[in-house]
């Protein structure tokens, strides 16, 4: 088994309105292998960016770590100095966000930017610096790079600005690359052509890559692990085949129901009913309780623990405690 | 609600005699003029000389990709933008100014953004009320205020919500108030503008299910624009592809789907992320170069050319026109 690069545990990241304490990140674990694609999935506000961002230390105000640990090479990141950090952001770490027109600095040229972060985390400098750019951004697939290094964000195009994007994240060949909803900005023809290079600038440099994404598409296409995220906590996690053809919690079936398969279709959908959670307003027992059609009294007041499946596979879900006590009863009455 | 339907039915029967399309298109352009300097200006060809015809109870889908003139379509032929040139008919009957406020009664439109279409100051009843207020329709106050009752009731949400703003509610419970408007005056034609692509997938789900329901219902047609090829597939009967601001492509949604002909298509429809990892590992995507030129610089001949894995001389000379390949396959390819 790979290295595991970087571990999570029982992280809890809150965030302290005007309205009360929203725990946007509710003690969640998982690990990282070296050179694996983990992808994280879940819908708008279910903690899945604010993950990334606890794991980089990036979170706004009033967002805080309150909780856990995160173990990057066996290091605790959440007990290191903001110095320290800032010597893994972009070296050891990089992240590349959804809108790259908003990330790129629109008053400085893209090799200017480039070579920013070249300087601040490696000794190459004047010419040295701008060749690496150059360098890098013919690794991304952009044609001339002589020519745009020279442009602004605002000359390129949105998937050139992603390819922008990556190549400065690239710049100090992170061990670990975050990739937060990288694709949701663009074309669907871009975004093929966006996470073709993503999976294979990883295989060249053997990097780690977190995808953050809600759409399924994505996840089933790129990733070996998965982690399906809602309300701030994990409902399962495990290889691809894992969560599409042998979920175990029952947000999961609803996800996957409720996409359209790829056919006109007379029948209707398969939806999750019910309204996502108020953050503020969170159930006693499981997140998702409100919402799921197999639930169960204990589901309504005490949080399901996570249950080791088989192999990477976990899930919380009470259904699995029921049908492991039902397979109990029916071997004892077998006896 | 008893006058209402008399009224539809009345009207429906004197249709049936006219023709057997909702909505005829023909030759709609919708150029934009835009400044490119202190005295230059460049036409922006945004929809360019698109046709085609949707039936009763039929639902026609209009992909492409940002920019292509979708989302234009659709806002010239509910005369939301004066077209250029062309024409469109509804129900047999030509849509010009002095009408169009007429045939807004039965077209009407559900837009992308829940959060945007929404006036923040008002109440959801009034929201759903107001275009019974602009087409008189119903004769007293407390009629008017039954039938926004039932709409909101139809699409889910309760009478005690009706007083409250729309801020008050999600993107989900706002693209039903959207369509509660819309639904309102019993229109038998809605363009669905994006209407799902702001939603998480669990919401989407009942959405596109109840545009389903309704349309069986009220046996409505749509034209269904949107950008998520799963989602279009799923809704309609037949696709339509645009590739800016040209018609590239139209047919049965399983014939466009099993065999795409338009080099374009191809590539669009494969670039598709399959939600299903095997599927995904076996299937090869056809990869595009480049990105969509800018509207504003189409290039000549055929707008794909540059971009294009079969280009030849001709596709740079002339506009391949728009054939029927048998079965209604309309394809504007030269070389395919």
């Amino acid at each position: 088994m790979a290295e595991k690069i970087l571990q999570v545990k029982d992280l809890q990241t809150s965030f302290f309105t005007d309205a009360g304490e929203v725990r946007a990140v509710n003690s969640i674990s998982f690990d990282l292998e070296a050179g694996k694609v983990l992808g994280i999935v879940g819908e708008s506000g279910s903690g899945k960016s604010v993950t990334a961002y606890s794991i980089l230390q990036i979170l706004s105000f009033p967002g805080k770590v309150i909780g856990g640990q995160i173990l990057f090479h066996g290091k605790d990141l959440l007990t290191c100095s903001e110095r320290e950090m800032q010597e893994i952001r972009g070296d050891k770490i990089s992240i590349i966000f959804q809108d790259p027109m908003t990330s790129l600095n629109p008053v400085y040229s893209v090799g200017n930017q480039i070579v920013e972060a070249i300087r601040l985390h490696t000794d190459r400098r004047g010419k040295e610096a701008r060749d690496r750019a150059i360098e890098l951004l013919d690794l991304v697939g952009i044609n001339d790079p002589e020519r745009r290094i020279r442009q602004y964000p605002h000359e390129l195009s949105g998937g050139m600005r992603q390819r922008v994007m990556i190549a400065m994240a690239l710049a100090c060949e992170p061990d670990i690359l975050i990739a937060d909803e990288p694709t949701t900005a663009l074309d669907v023809t871009i975004q093929a052509q966006i996470l073709e290079l993503i999976n294979e600038l990883q295989r060249k440099l053997n990097m780690a890559v977190i995808m953050i994404t809600h759409d399924l598409g994505i996840i089933a296409d790129i990733c070996d692990d998965i982690i399906v995220m809602y309300a701030g906590s994990v409902c399962e996690r495990g290889s691809t085949d894992d969560i599409f053809y042998d979920s175990r919690h029952e947000y999961t079936k609803g996800l996957l129901a409720s996409i359209p398969k790829r056919e006109k279709s007379e029948e209707l959908l398969t939806p999750i009913a019910g309204t996502p959670l108020d953050l503020l307003n969170m159930p006693a027992g499981c997140p998702f309780a409100p919402r799921c059609d197999a639930c169960m009294k204990i589901c309504l007041s005490e949080r399901p623990p996570e249950r080791l499946i088989g192999g990477q596979h976990y899930a919380s879900c009470w259904i699995n405690d029921l049908h492991e006590l039902q397979k109990q009863q029916q071997e004892l009455e077998a006896e | 609600m008893n006058e209402m339907n008399n009224m539809t039915t009345a009207t429906a029967a004197t249709d049936q005699t006219k023709t057997d399309n909702i909505l005829e298109v023909k030759g709609l352009k919708q150029y934009f003029k835009v400044k490119t300097g202190f005295f230059s200006s460049l036409p922006l060809k945004a929809v360019d000389d698109v046709s085609f015809e949707i039936k009763r109870g039929e639902t026609l889908g209009l992909v492409g990709e940002s920019g292509c003139g979708k989302t234009t379509v659709g806002r010239s032929l509910m005369h939301l933008y004066t077209p250029t040139a062309g024409e469109v008919y509804f129900d047999g009957q030509k849509i010009d100014k002095s009408n169009i406020t007429e045939l807004r009664r039965n077209m009407q439109m559900v837009f992308q953004d829940p959060y945007s279409s929404l006036n923040p100051r008002m109440t959801v009843e009034d929201i759903v009320r107001e275009p019974l207020d602009v087409h008189k329709l119903y004769g007293s106050k407390k009629e008017r205020s039954e039938r926004v009752a039932e709409m909101l009731s139809l699409v889910g949400i309760s009478s005690e919500q009706a007083s409250r703003y729309a801020h008050e509610f999600s993107g989900g419970q706002r693209q039903r108030i959207g369509i509660a408007r819309a639904l309102a005056i019993d229109p038998r034609f809605i363009v669905c503008d994006e209407s799902v692509s702001a939603l998480d997938v669990s919401i989407q789900a009942q959405i596109l299910n109840m545009f389903k329901e309704l349309q069986a219902k009220f046996h409505l047609s749509y034209l269904f624009i949107a950008h998520d090829i799963l989602v279009v597939t799923y809704m309609s009967d037949r696709i339509a592809v645009m590739y800016l601001g040209k018609l590239i492509e139209m047919a049965d949604t399983m014939e466009i789907n099993n065999n795409p002909v338009h080099p374009y298509t191809q590539a669009l429809f494969s670039a598709v992320p399959i939600p299903d990892p095997r599927t995904a590992r076996a299937s090869k995507r056809i990869m595009l170069e480049g990105d969509v030129p800018s509207p504003l610089r189409v290039p000549s001949g055929c707008a794909f050319r540059t971009r294009c894995p079969y280009v030849t001389a001709q596709c740079s000379e002339a506009t391949p026109p728009l054939t029927d390949r048998g079965n209604g396959h309309l394809v504007a390819c030269w070389n395919k």
